[in-house]
């Protein structure tokens, strides 16, 4: 394979391949793990209200930019991000930003559920008392929607106060996503929320998923190629910690322009 | 049948029976002790032996009533400085000091410490507090017992919160929780279970130590609850009445062996109680 085939944006330029208004813009961001260089020069808007799907093989950077885009990073010395991350026009790489605001403004769910060690309910007004403080009956109120905006209320709604861990892996992952939508992100990142759910489960993430589109600003991660095909608006691939290519998804599993992203999307490597 | 499976077979059920047999051994032991303890100890259990001070040498009545109350109290003083300043070191090393150089070193005097003969302890406590103080007191035996506690204390909590997957700290952060709160509300709530079994494991340990009382402490033989003077426990009574001539006190010892030995026990069923929720939850 030719390793010094040339990118999709020339190096630099911005990437304009989007339509409506961009709520992210990352330009020139490099990524290093202590020395290792694990993303280079990447350029990519992320369009407000849809969902943006990051795919390709294990290793080439995908989950590494999504947890630059709420500073996840941050938790681990030694990795840094040097470059640009625009949120509505304000660098959040810089050392001013401060980074528990913006990750309430950035959500995100996890490949594996993460209910914390606490009753349903507790699971999801822990984020809202976090900034907010309402009186219980609201706080009740937020908690339904949230839980109603997950697809979860129906099964959940008469057992509040069980804890978070007692519910299926499925609907672990469900609680998860109202929680960060309890908290009225503008932003959510999705890394591999389905890899560890049965089919059905996986079904109900992606509908939902669908839904959260018309509020937030949705990028997702994903190995599974059917998946970034149903659920997205745009697609991105990524290999060896490069943007190869992206534009609306529609047309990146019909007509790619590169050759390395036909060739992984059908499955000849990857 | 294939022979490497015959003598494979052969080796496993030798080892099998070694693994029995020291099991059993170290089994036979404990069951010996605590039955020369109930044989011994419960003759001498009564009323009086909780009601009533340490006698006076050739008496033939008395209990250990002060005893018992400077054991609780020591050992309660004890676990109260100990346990926190061990929650937060440990804390530290877990959460703060992963990566850092000076949590390796914390790391090493620390297991140190942990190995670390109590009489040594003692001798330590002797010679920072006793000696500038100019005499024995039950502060000075409380701090004994807490600088045991410590190092017990800091390794469980440690332990405890690596165990705590970072999924959950990331999850955490990512409603945007300051990390001070992740700690708190979070990592602390995953492993509450192994911390309070640690510090009950380290209250255990206290509970029968004898060789840092003895230079701290000391022992009385009248009611006192005045931690600023010598401090009648039940270790050191233990110690004292068993190397007598006298008959009445050989018999309080065995009680008072027996209690300190329910008492620990009680500790660890509890400490397993506690420990064992969080794997059914």
């Amino acid at each position: 394979m030719n390793m010094e085939m040339q990118t999709a944006a020339a190096p630099g330029a911005p990437n304009t391949a989007i339509q409506g208004r961009a709520k992210v813009v990352v330009r020139k961001l490099d990524f290093f793990y202590g020395e290792s260089k694990a993303l280079k020069n990447i350029n990519i808007d992320l369009a407000e209200r849809s969902v943006t799907a990051f795919i390709g093989p294990s290793g080439c950077g995908k989950s590494t930019l999504l947890r630059v885009l709420n500073r996840m990073y941050d938790l681990y010395p030694g990795q840094r991000a040097v470059g640009e991350v625009l949120l509505d026009g304000e660098n959040i790489l810089s050392p001013k930003v401060d980074v528990n605001l913006l990750r309430a403004r950035v959500g995100m769910v996890f490949q594996k559920p993460t209910p914390f060690p606490m009753s349903i309910y507790d699971n999801i007004a822990f984020g809202i008392r976090l900034y907010e403080n309402l009186p219980k009956s609201e706080m009740d109120g937020r908690v339904e929607t949230a839980l109603k905006g997950a697809a979860l209320w129906g099964e959940v709604k008469d057992k509040l106060d069980a804890s978070g861990l007692s519910l299926s892996g499925g609907q672990q992952q469900r609680l998860c996503i109202a929680r960060s939508v309890a908290i009225k992100p503008e932003v959510i990142l999705f890394d591999e929320p389905c890899s560890a759910l049965d089919p059905i489960s996986t079904a109900k993430i992606e509908e939902l998923i669908d839904e959260l589109k018309e509020k937030y600003t949705i990028a997702i991660v994903t190995h599974n190629m059917q998946q970034a095909g149903r659920v997205s608006d745009y697609t991105a691939f990524m290999y060896l910690g490069e943007l190869i290519e992206f534009g609306e998804t529609t047309r990146m599993f019909t007509s790619p322009v590169e050759q390395r992203t036909q060739d992984y999307i059908t499955g000849r490597f990857g | 049948m294939n022979p490497i499976y015959v003598s494979r077979r052969r080796t496993d059920a030798i080892i099998r029976l070694l693994c029995l047999a020291a099991a059993g051994i170290g089994l036979l032991w404990l069951a010996l002790i605590l039955f020369s303890l109930l044989w011994n100890g419960l003759g001498g259990l009564n009323l009086a032996v909780f009601t009533e001070m340490t006698p006076p040498p050739g008496s033939t009545t008395g209990g250990l009533a002060n005893a018992i109350a400077g054991s609780l109290i020591l050992t309660t003083i004890g676990v109260a400085i100990g346990a926190p300043l061990g929650l937060l070191a440990g804390t530290w090393l877990a959460e703060y000091g992963r990566h850092d150089r000076l949590a390796t070193v914390i790391r090493f005097i620390n297991d140190i410490l942990l190995s670390a003969p109590s009489i040594i302890i003692g001798l330590f406590i002797y010679g920072l507090i006793v000696v500038p103080m100019g005499g024995f007191s039950g502060l000075a035996g409380a701090l004994a017992l807490a600088v045991i506690v410590i190092p017990v204390v800091v390794r469980t909590t440690e332990n405890m919160l690596t165990l705590v997957p970072n999924t959950l700290r990331e999850a955490s952060s990512a409603l945007g929780m300051p990390r001070s709160l992740v700690i708190r509300r979070i990592a602390y709530r995953a492993a509450r279970a192994g911390i309070i079994t640690g510090v009950l494991l380290a209250t255990a340990r206290v509970a029968g130590e004898t060789a840092p009382l003895l230079f701290t402490a000391l022992s009385n033989q009248f009611w006192s609850l005045d931690i600023t003077t010598t401090m009648a426990n039940l270790p050191v009574t233990i110690n004292n009445f068993v190397q007598s001539p006298y008959a009445y006190w050989k018999q309080l010892a065995w009680a008072g062996a027996l209690i300190i030995t329910f008492a620990v026990l009680a500790l660890n069923i509890a400490a397993r109680v506690i420990g064992g929720e969080r794997t059914t939850r």
